[in-house]
């Protein structure tokens, strides 16, 4: 149970410090502009690798079904503009995948 | 790439009737709209909250300590890499140090965040930061950026994540097998979500090359450095760039 109370307090802080103290501060525009570009950033640091890497160590795969999915869906997801259709949309194609 | 101008409607549609009495029934509506927006998160969750389950008892976790990791820990990456770390039997405190350095990335999440929520009430934003997530965050970050989004709504979105992931969890530690693993592409919905959310994230050219730039970086990381590390080098780097690009080439 130490290791769960532990996790637990390292993961809370990380989450919880910036938003009781960012929040009661003006901040300079540097880091605001900076702020406003790091979900851009974040998500698409956390996603591209899981699209074209593959492995443990990771080595570049392009040839994987995830990639190949992730276009079509994209493309839906720019003109549909809905959260849960591309969802739905994305889990039918590579569900379609699969069965290739 | 020109976002839609309403975009909330899309994702979640509020009848007309409902929109009038909004203020009215404030509460109510928050409910609603944090729920509605929770769903794909959901949808992604369960099946991991499920393989989690699973693999956490066969690590030798009961039920209650599943859920109790879940309540506790909430963080999916984290909580599997604990559990393989506890299977290899290693200390206490290198689980604990790796759930840090696993877990940092969502202080950057957090910090952007903040820009939304000035002056908010400090209790309800304890609440609400024990729920930021990957997934959370997109979500929450997106409707914020509508400005059609409250904290109140916010906090449901996440408590509606949390219970989902609670529950699979703990499911899954009394039999992972009720659901078929892999069916009808359940694996694809976390991916296909971060797809849409990236979409609209990108709402100029600067954004579009921040996230590229993010994107190369990050895959390149990946491949040599081993971890997670690769997520928050990339994406401050990137953010930096990003920047430096609007301050020296556009103004």
């Amino acid at each position: 149970m130490a290791v769960v109370m532990g996790m637990g307090l390292v993961t809370f802080l990380p989450r919880w410090l910036p938003l009781v103290y960012l929040t009661k501060r003006n901040l300079p525009a540097w880091l605001v502009e900076w702020l406003d570009l790091i979900p851009a950033a974040i998500l698409s640091a956390l996603l591209l690798p899981e699209l074209v890497t593959s492995g443990v160590p990771r080595s570049l795969d392009l040839l994987r079904p995830e990639l190949a999915v992730a276009v079509p869906t994209f493309l839906f997801a720019i003109f549909s503009k809905s959260l849960g259709a591309t969802v739905i949309t994305g889990m039918l194609l590579y569900w379609l995948a699969g069965k290739l | 790439m020109q976002r839609g101008s309403s975009l909330g409607m899309h994702i979640y549609f509020i009848p007309r009737e409902l929109k009038k009495n909004m203020n009215q029934s404030n509460q109510k509506s928050a409910l609603k709209r944090g729920a509605a927006a929770a769903w794909p998160i959901c949808l992604g969750y369960a099946p991991i909250g499920l393989a989690f389950g699973v693999l956490a008892q066969k690590a030798g976790l009961t039920p209650v300590e599943i859920g109790l990791m879940s309540v506790i820990v909430f963080a999916g990456s984290s909580q599997f890499i604990a559990v393989s770390m506890l299977a290899a039997g290693a200390s206490t405190a290198a689980i604990v140090a790796t759930a840090f350095v696993v877990n940092l990335r969502h202080f950057l999440m957090s910090s952007a965040l903040a820009v939304y929520l000035k002056n908010s009430d400090r209790k309800k934003l304890t609440f609400f930061s024990y729920g930021v997530t990957d997934e959370s965050f997109a979500v929450n970050l997106t409707r914020f950026r509508e400005s059609a989004w409250d904290l109140n709504s916010a906090l449901v979105t996440n408590y509606t994540a949390n219970i989902t992931w609670i529950i699979t969890t703990v499911l899954g530690g009394f039999s992972g097998q009720f659901i078929p693993a892999h069916a009808l592409g359940i694996d694809y919905a976390l991916v296909a979500m971060f797809i849409c959310l990236i979409v609209f994230q990108l709402r100029g050219a600067l954004y579009i090359v921040t996230a590229v730039i993010a994107g190369i970086l990050a895959v390149v990381l990946s491949i040599f450095i081993p971890g997670n590390s690769y997520i928050v080098i990339a994406s401050m780097t990137a953010a930096a760039l990003g920047v430096l690009i609007k301050r020296k080439l556009l103004h």
